[in-house]
């Protein structure tokens, strides 16, 4: 699902610098991504997604290789193929639950909002134990709610690949287990593949493989 | 463009406060000076048609302008009183008839315009309900006074008292509503007309009381010659005119000196008119003016202020557009967060330029309905703003 040659990338400014020489996703693969703060696991993320593009070497996800696409084709890639899950879960305060869940369907053309989509929205968030809170804002939520507000969110597009970047950074212990729990159940129901930057070693034995970063790092912070 | 309107809305409900501040601020500009343009536009109009029908107006030397205003628009600014001694006047030069005016009294807050039945043929006012002046004490009112107070033929309409503390003054005098005008939209709505002679009662140059000469109470007599009775203070003296006391009441004095605010002029032609003018142009106690020059003259200074409250309202305008665009900058910066979310979603950098547009279309939609509902408020009640801010 996931194919990485040769990859050489640094910003602009700073001695930051990533090389992955090979790393590859199989399709339903969850896929733990560990390493240093700064080693360049989010930036990882974003070469993956397309949000930035290497300097040498391809990226190629479900068979395409992102970087050859235009600014605009890199966009509708990834909010079609890809779902992110955040750390600070990014909920609009303003937004209910529904429409958080919705939202990535508002902000581009290339997903569109039917009436299949608002129920499928419906029966994920009551898979997800937040069925009942549907209308409700996010400030009014506890953590572990809108964590699983945001895997919903990510959820819905159908996406072949699940990038989650420190998803159970900021939950409690029971809420974590809970969380991993219902993204493997979510991500196995979709065939999809879990790619997970984590600093939380206790969960490494539930993946099915580690990706330590330490090896790749030949630079100062991300 | 229906989802960022759908979401910009959300936001926009969601910070209720802010949302209101900026629809309240663009809706004062748009309206202020669109509703000053209309009061101005009615007013000009208003006074203007007024005006223009009235061709010549009499009164004592002083302010043209508060002759005008208060013989065409019944202005409670009283100008210099004049005598009927000045109606004959003008009426032997033969160049023109004249409609005495006395305006100086109210009922209820409306003006009491004492005059003749000319008055009504000349403004062309008819009757609607009940029946034109026929005796003393009786008054016709304006359709507006009607509905305003609720009054039919047969009711009665009390004058108010010159002043509250005129311990000397006289009574209010209870009237007779003997008619109803049919509505003319001009200030004529507004007034209770009576004939010359129950103002002059008002005044208390007329007033009615018992027959001292039959009256059997010897202690209401302070003085009896073989010519006259005096009375004192303790004499009855009649608050409304009726049948049967209507033979009571009588002037004292000399009526060609009894007062007038001002003569209506009708000359016979353009000719009789400058005429008229001419005579009058030397004469230190009276002069004569043509309304509508006076009217254009008022209208000339206040459109001139406008010009300057409209340069105000652009430079108040100007400060609300920056503030409201220095809002909307600062916002896209608290939100600086929420544009990366949706850029790493799979949003472009557009969207965001789209989500604000959308936000300030709604505001600036909102903030028009409110303002064209409110002018529409302001034209369903021009006119009483008119009298309101322009004519008092």
């Amino acid at each position: 699902m996931i194919e990485i040659e040769a990859l050489e990338f640094h910003y602009p400014q700073g001695e930051f610098h990533l090389s992955i020489p090979r790393m590859s996703v199989a399709q339903g693969e969850k896929v733990a991504v560990i390493g240093p703060s700064g080693s360049g696991k989010t930036t990882l993320l974003n070469l993956i997604a397309g949000i930035s593009c290497p300097q040498q070497g391809t990226v190629k996800v479900a068979g395409q290789t992102v970087s050859s696409f235009s600014d605009a084709g890199r966009r509708d890639f990834r909010i079609t193929n890809l779902g992110f899950v955040f750390q600070d879960f990014e909920l609009l305060d303003y937004l209910n639950v529904l429409d958080n869940i919705l939202h990535p369907y508002r902000i581009t053309r290339a997903l569109k909002l039917t009436q299949q989509v608002q129920q499928r929205a419906i029966d994920l968030s009551n898979g997800l134990e937040i069925g009942d809170k549907l209308k409700r804002f996010s400030g009014e939520l506890s953590q572990g709610e809108k964590q699983r507000a945001a895997i919903c969110r990510a959820l819905l597009p159908q996406p072949r690949i699940i990038l989650a970047d420190e998803a159970t950074g900021n939950l409690d212990p029971r809420n974590k287990g809970r969380i991993l729990d219902l993204l493997f159940e979510n991500v196995e129901s979709h065939g999809a593949s879990l790619l997970a930057v984590t600093h939380d070693h206790e969960l490494l034995p539930r993946f099915d493989r580690v990706i330590d970063f330490l090896e790749f790092r030949t630079g100062a912070a991300a | 463009m229906i989802n960022s309107l759908y979401i910009a809305w959300r936001y926009l409900v969601f910070n209720k406060v802010r949302s209101a501040t900026l629809i309240a601020c663009i809706t004062l500009i748009a309206f202020l000076p669109m509703a000053l343009q209309l009061i101005l536009e009615e007013s000009q109009q208003l006074l203007q048609s007024r005006a223009n029908s009235t061709p010549l107006l009499l009164g004592a030397r002083g302010s043209a302008l508060d002759l005008v205003m208060n013989s065409l628009y019944f202005d409670d600014e009283v100008p210099e009183i004049i005598s009927m001694q000045a109606a004959d006047e003008i009426t032997d030069t033969g160049l023109a008839y004249v409609i005495p005016l006395y305006i100086r009294f109210q009922a209820r807050n409306k003006p009491i315009v004492g005059t003749s039945i000319d008055y009504f043929d000349f403004r062309n006012l008819q009757i609607a309900q009940g029946r034109m002046l026929a005796v003393l004490g009786e008054s016709v009112i304006g359709a507006g006074v009607a509905e305003e107070y609720g009054l039919a033929p047969g009711d009665s309409i009390v004058s108010s008292p010159d002043t509250l503390f005129d311990l000397a003054g006289a009574y209010p005098l209870k009237m007779t509503v003997a008619g109803i005008l049919e509505r003319s939209h001009t200030p004529d709505d507004q007034a209770v007309f009576v004939d010359l002679k129950t103002a002059w009662v008002i005044e208390g140059l007329g007033h009615g009381h018992e027959d001292l000469s039959r009256t059997r109470d010897s202690s209401v007599i302070l003085n009896r010659s073989e010519d006259s009775v005096t009375a004192n203070a303790k004499l009855f003296q009649y608050t409304e005119i009726t049948e049967e006391n209507m033979e009571g009441f009588h002037f004292h004095g000399d009526a060609s000196i009894y007062p007038l605010t001002a003569l209506l002029a009708i000359p016979d032609d353009a000719k009789a008119a400058t005429l008229l003018r001419g005579r009058y142009l030397e004469n230190q106690q009276y002069h004569i003016v043509r309304p509508t020059e006076v009217i254009q003259g008022l209208m000339e200074n206040i459109f001139r202020i406008k010009r300057v409250i409209d340069a105000v309202i652009a430079i108040v305008g100007l400060a609300t557009v920056l503030a409201i665009a220095l809002v909307f900058s600062l916002s896209v910066r608290l939100r600086q967060r929420e544009l990366t979310t949706i850029f790493k979603l799979g949003c472009s950098r557009m969207t965001a330029v789209k989500l604000i547009a959308a936000e300030i279309v709604i505001i600036v939609l909102a903030a028009g309905i409110i303002c064209a509902g409110l002018l529409y408020i302001v034209d369903a009640n021009v006119e009483t703003l008119v009298r309101m801010f322009i004519l008092n």
